[in-house]
């Protein structure tokens, strides 16, 4: 069974490879290759799954080792890979909602002439993020990372007609790249530590190292941890990448790419279990994200923008419950799969909703669409119910299970972070209720585009919904199958587990979540749901205009180092144009000036060079001489 | 009673002359040995007699004939020697201790052949001037001896004379260079000096265009030429007053002490060291000049620029490859005692060379003279690989020598290519664009440029690699930073050249690149392969280098 890992990514490699170098000639049939060898991986992963479940506990990890990658003494790479519990959790969501949006883009993009190459992207993206989740070393995860990067940048800037496109793509790229030097530097250092990269040598001598370099790699792979999942301070890319056509935003920045931060982190549990200055600081990047992402998601009218907020608030919840240590891994990667679920769910309801409103993204000019897309609205809302936590959807099951696990860190840290878990929960539930409210509810505030083409909202073609029902039942479903199916048994054999002693009890938890999601929801119903929305947004409390501006993000990093790295950049243009030139430039025209001189010497007359050789000789003579008497 | 004391002895003379002779031994000489000098001397010797018998038409063709025949048979022999052993196991010095049968003679010996049969060739081409009163030109005068302008020159051009007696006299030099780096006493050395070099300073004044500057440079080279063999011949005789003897081993003997006086005749001045180490810096003196190393150069531009080109390329090659050679001999074969004494004198040597051939080449006009700057640099550089007193100081020149000669022939038969009303555009000016008119032939000068600048994948690179190596291995690492520096500033008018060509507009009325026949293109072919083999694939040719790396004592 083994030997089928290498076609899970050979299918959409091949996919990528055909669509981007094939031509024209495949416009009119190439999303449906690129389609079909998506579900062709999911086939093949449901096969590895089925045969996993079949073998015991602790014997379910397969390996396949194609070739060495990088031959040189010592430093060895191989192209090999390993399927484990965990892996086979990603492979499952990435084939799977991968196969669901592609589908639902054969809809989305039909009018798009570029289409053709917008499933290849499509397709590399899968096959990155599967190399990614399946390589057996850091070198190879890497080269995944970098390969999903690069789709995502080519998908954020798909539309590259648009300038806001284009800086959208540029700007994901740039952010990432401070991220990606994390990883780099924490392979660098893995090799110097251990001499080698593959998961385990290294994961099983994580205690021949000690804890300084641990935590060294611990805060590098946190680093690249946050460029990729835009995690506080490198989050500032994800609002902008919703530029990107919506399937991306469900697929990319929603479901899969952007958690690539918590199965790095997840995956390198060995390391962080050993180095709790790092998992702290997890813990708290993971805390700041998911309250800033909740306000954020809370001011944005742009419905794409408001959910962005919400995946960003999110994936806080996930890293925060992986810098738990055991007692939180197998929960992050819960939420994770059922975010999956409903956050890719609600994508492709947001997109839906664009697609019959003319590519309106302005909530405060929809409203009042629940009657016009029935099928949509009732996606949306299971995607809604179960996002904030609505007892018995699936959010309801991972999201709780994170906030117990946050009290049960125990001590002052316990309760800080298991308080701002609550918090959290309540201003999802209230951002999420406006988000619903002010779409499917309340009165139609539609206008015309700027052609003057009054939206007529329509439901959206069977290629669409089809994938938005299947996604609703797994947002309905997902948590509850999990609870009961054992998913912690399911993941402990590779990430451990530890039962909390949590100093309240699971139901004062439970009830205390349902509280505050009900708080939230009451408080956005009477600002939303009681009181018309205006179309044009209110000036709002200074609160409210911050988090307009993603909390000021980009001014922070364009006062900080966009201004200081110019003014570096200029000093150093300064120093290099007068210092460096000068000496360079310097040498040059002295050394120029000097030959001008001496060919004055070459005269042209045979005396002078008569001269010029006896006075040589003399030299030679007296030099000889004088090396003798010395 | 004067006249009375006179006679008796004047008288024991004449009796003693008229009595019976003793017998002469005959010199013992190894015909089988020396055949690569004797082929070619005796092609030279029939080659006069062809200038003198075989009727004007017919000489060309045959003097070109003898001359590759002579050259290639010469060749095969150098190879069968050496693949005989002579090289190394059978290494000896033959002809009555006169001339060494050793590794690093045959390898520069194997050399200038091969660099001299591609020079042949570009002395025979016929094609790049158009005919002139229907009598095809090379790029000798029609009739050196009749004055410029006048005339006489008129009328030897419209019966379409030509100086067919360059072969002849191309080959003497050519013998006389086999022997130069061979040879193991100072007589002989003088006397391959000579006869390499007279018939040099004549191909130096027969160009046909230009002839009062190709004239002129003739003259500066004899005077000069003299004047250095003078301190050469003095310092011999400085070194027989040391040594007794003019012997290489004896010489070496003598200098380290294990043999003491000789000759009772010369009790007073043996041992001298004064005599020594002045002899030796005479001697040094001549070879440098040969090398052209600073402060004695100075005759390499105007040489270089006035001579006809393909004597240039052709002395370039040749002569440094010789000179070298003996340079080598005298270092590691007389004097190794001598080590402590010669090594500062010749890092200040190689130092003012490199810097002063590098430094000086930057405000050149003229590509020839350009080149001639270039060879100065170079034989700085190997001057550098000299100094490591190693084997693989040996090892390195020799690979060095082989690389170089071939470019600069290349590279001078380029030039001889480039022309306008006036002959070869030799004017830096004129190049400009010359990449946009003639691809083919920019871009093999940009290959030959880019081997003199040292840049990996060409010769340039693998032989200064070596001797840099070699130098550092030695104990010359302070050369060896000077060496880099010294390249980096001569990158810089080599590449110059290159950007002129390619990236500069093409004037107007520039030259024109002329079609040569086979015979040059086989050159510049030749030039171009050995580049790029040797800088792409070096080992073989090092590893045949390292083997040749030993002199015979």
């Amino acid at each position: 069974m083994e030997n089928l890992i290498a076609l899970l990514i050979g299918a959409p490699l091949l996919g990528a490879a055909v669509l981007l170098c094939g031509g024209r000639r495949l416009d009119r049939s190439g999303h449906w290759l690129g389609t079909l060898l998506a579900a062709a991986s999911f086939v093949i992963a449901l096969a590895l799954f089925a045969d996993m479940l079949g073998k015991s506990a602790d014997d379910r990890a397969m390996f396949q080792r194609l070739y060495t990658w990088i031959p040189v003494e010592g430093f060895r790479a191989d192209m090999a890979f390993q399927l484990d519990q965990l892996s086979m959790t990603f492979v499952l969501l990435i084939t799977g909602v991968g196969t669901l949006i592609h589908i639902y883009s054969i809809g989305y993009m039909e009018h798009d002439e570029r289409r053709r190459r917008f499933f290849g992207y499509l397709n590399l993206f899968v096959a990155a993020m599967l190399l990614l989740v399946l390589a057996d070393n850091y070198l190879l995860l890497y080269f995944g990372w970098e390969g999903v990067g690069l789709a995502s940048y080519l998908l954020i800037g798909f539309w590259q007609h648009k300038p806001t496109a284009a800086t959208a793509a540029k700007k994901a790229f740039l952010v990432n790249r401070v991220g990606d030097m994390g990883l780099s530097i924490a392979i660098m250092i893995m090799f110097t530590t251990f001499g080698t990269f593959t998961f385990g040598p290294v994961l099983a001598e994580t205690g021949q190292a000690s804890e300084g370099k641990l935590t060294a790699i611990g805060l590098m792979l946190l680093l690249a941890a946050c460029g990729k999942s835009a995690q506080v301070p490198l989050q500032s890319w994800l609002g902008d990448a919703m530029e990107g056509p919506t399937p991306v935003s469900a697929l990319i920045h929603a479901a899969t790419m952007v958690t690539a931060g918590v199965y790095l982190i997840v995956r390198s549990a060995d390391i962080f279990n050993a180095a709790p200055d790092a998992q702290l600081v997890v813990t708290v990047v993971g805390a700041v994200t998911l309250l800033f992402g909740a306000i954020v998601g809370c001011a944005k009218d742009d419905i794409k923008k408001a959910l962005a907020g919400s995946t960003m608030s999110q994936i806080g919840y996930m890293i925060l419950a992986a810098g738990l240590g055991p007692i939180g891994y197998v929960f992050a990667i819960m939420h994770l799969v059922t975010h999956g679920f409903f956050k890719a769910g609600l994508f492709l309801g947001a997109g839906s909703v664009m697609h019959g409103m003319n590519d309106e993204v302005d909530m405060r000019r929809y409203g009042g669409l629940r009657k016009y897309m029935p099928v949509t609205f009732v996606t949306f809302g299971l995607g809604y119910l179960a996002i904030i936590g609505f007892p018995g959807l699936s959010g309801f099951f991972s999201k709780d299970k994170i906030i117990e696990a946050a009290f049960a860190k125990g001590g002052t840290e316990g309760w800080i972070l298991g308080s701002v878990t609550l918090l959290g929960a309540a201003i999802t539930a209230y951002y999420m209720t406006r988000v619903m409210l002010m779409t499917f509810f309340g009165e139609k505030r539609w206008q015309p585009d700027e052609n003057g083409e009054p939206p007529h909202p329509h439901e959206s073609p069977k290629s669409m919904t089809i994938p938005m029902v299947l996604l609703a039942v797994g947002s309905v479903a997902a948590g509850a199958y999990f609870e009961f199916a054992g998913f912690v048994e399911w993941l402990e054999p590779v990430t451990g587990f530890a039962h909390g002693h949590s100093p309240l009890s699971a139901a004062a938890v439970t009830t205390a979540t349902v509280a505050v999601m009900v708080i939230g929801v009451g408080l956005a119903y009477l600002q939303y749901g009681r009181k018309p929305v205006p179309v044009v947004a209110p000036r709002g409390s200074l609160l409210t205009r911050a988090a307009r501006r993603d909390l000021l993000q980009d001014d922070f990093n364009h006062a900080v180092f966009v201004t200081g790295g110019t003014h570096l950049t200029r000093s150093l243009v300064y120093v290099d144009h007068t210092l460096v030139d000068g000496v360079v430039n310097g040498t040059a025209a002295a050394v120029g000036g000097l030959s001008g001189r001496l060919r004055k010497l070459q005269n042209g007359y045979v005396r002078s060079y008569a001269v010029s050789m006896f006075g040589g000789t003399a030299v030679l003579i007296a030099a000889t001489l004088l090396m003798r008497a010395v | 009673m004067s006249t009375s004391a006179v006679a008796p002895s004047v008288h024991s003379l004449w009796t003693t002359a008229a009595g019976p002779l003793e017998k002469i031994p005959a010199p013992h000489i190894e015909y089988t040995q020396l055949s690569p000098v004797l082929i070619v001397i005796g092609a030279a010797i029939v080659s006069v007699l062809v200038e003198a018998f075989v009727p004007r038409k017919g000489r060309y063709h045959s003097q070109v004939f003898l001359s590759v025949l002579a050259l290639a048979a010469a060749f095969a022999a150098v190879v069968g020697l050496a693949a005989g052993g002579y090289g190394s196991t059978k290494a000896h010095i033959a002809a009555m201790g006169a001339i060494a049968v050793d590794g690093p003679a045959l390898f520069l010996q194997g050399t200038i052949l091969l660099a001299s049969i591609v020079a042949i060739f570009t002395f025979a081409e016929r094609r790049l001037d158009p005919a002139d009163h229907g009598h095809k030109v090379d790029s000798f005068a029609a009739e050196a001896a009749a004055v410029p302008g006048s005339e006489q020159e008129r009328a030897a051009v419209k019966a379409g004379f030509t100086t067919t007696e360059v072969f002849p006299l191309a080959l003497f030099a050519i013998a006389g260079m086999l022997v130069f780096p061979a040879a193991n006493d100072l007589l002989t050395l003088f006397v391959a000096l000579e006869v390499f070099s007279l018939p040099l300073y004549l191909l130096c004044a027969v160009a046909r265009r230009k002839r009062l500057m190709s004239q002129e440079a003739a003259v500066k080279y004899f005077l000069l030429g003299a004047f250095s063999s003078a301190f050469l011949l003095f310092g011999i005789a400085l070194l027989y007053g040391y040594a007794g003897s003019v012997s290489y081993a004896t010489i070496a003997r003598v200098v380290d002490g294990s043999i003491g006086s000789v000759d009772p005749a010369l009790a007073d001045t043996m041992g001298n060291d004064a005599l020594l180490l002045i002899g030796f810096a005479m001697v040094l003196m001549g070879l440098l000049f040969k090398v052209g190393a600073v402060p004695f150069h100075m005759w390499t531009p105007d040489v270089y620029q006035g001579a006809p080109t393909p004597v240039t390329g052709f002395m370039a090659a040749a002569t440094k490859v010789a000179a070298f050679g003996a340079l080598l001999r005298l270092l590691y074969v007389v004097l190794p005692g001598l080590t402590w004494d010669w090594r500062p004198v010749m890092w200040g040597v190689a130092v003012v060379t490199m810097l002063g051939g590098a430094i000086v080449a930057i405000t050149q006009t003229d590509i020839k003279r350009l080149l001639a700057y270039s060879s100065i640099a170079h034989a700085g550089f190997l001057l550098a690989g000299v100094i490591a007193a190693t084997p693989s100081g040996i090892s390195s020149v020799l690979f060095y020598l082989g690389a170089y000669s071939f470019v600069t022939i290349g590279a001078f038969a380029v030039v001889t290519l480039v022309r306008d009303a006036g002959g070869e555009a030799t004017h830096l000016s004129k190049w400009a664009g010359l990449g946009r008119r003639s691809p083919l032939v920019a871009a093999v000068f940009a290959v030959f440029l880019l081997a003199f600048a040292g840049i990996p994948l060409t010769s340039g690179f693998s032989g200064k690699f070596a001797v840099f190596k070699a130098a550092a291995d030695g104990g010359a690492g302070a050369l060896v930073v000077v060496g880099v520096i010294a390249s980096a500033i001569a990158a810089f008018f080599y590449i110059r050249v290159i950007v002129l060509m390619f990236f500069s507009e093409p004037k107007a009325d520039g030259p024109t690149v002329a079609v040569p026949s086979a015979l040059t293109s086989i050159t510049i072919t030749a030039g171009v392969v050995v580049t790029l083999v040797l800088g792409v694939a070096p080992q073989y040719f090092l590893d045949l280098a390292n083997q040749a790396s030993v002199f015979v004592r």
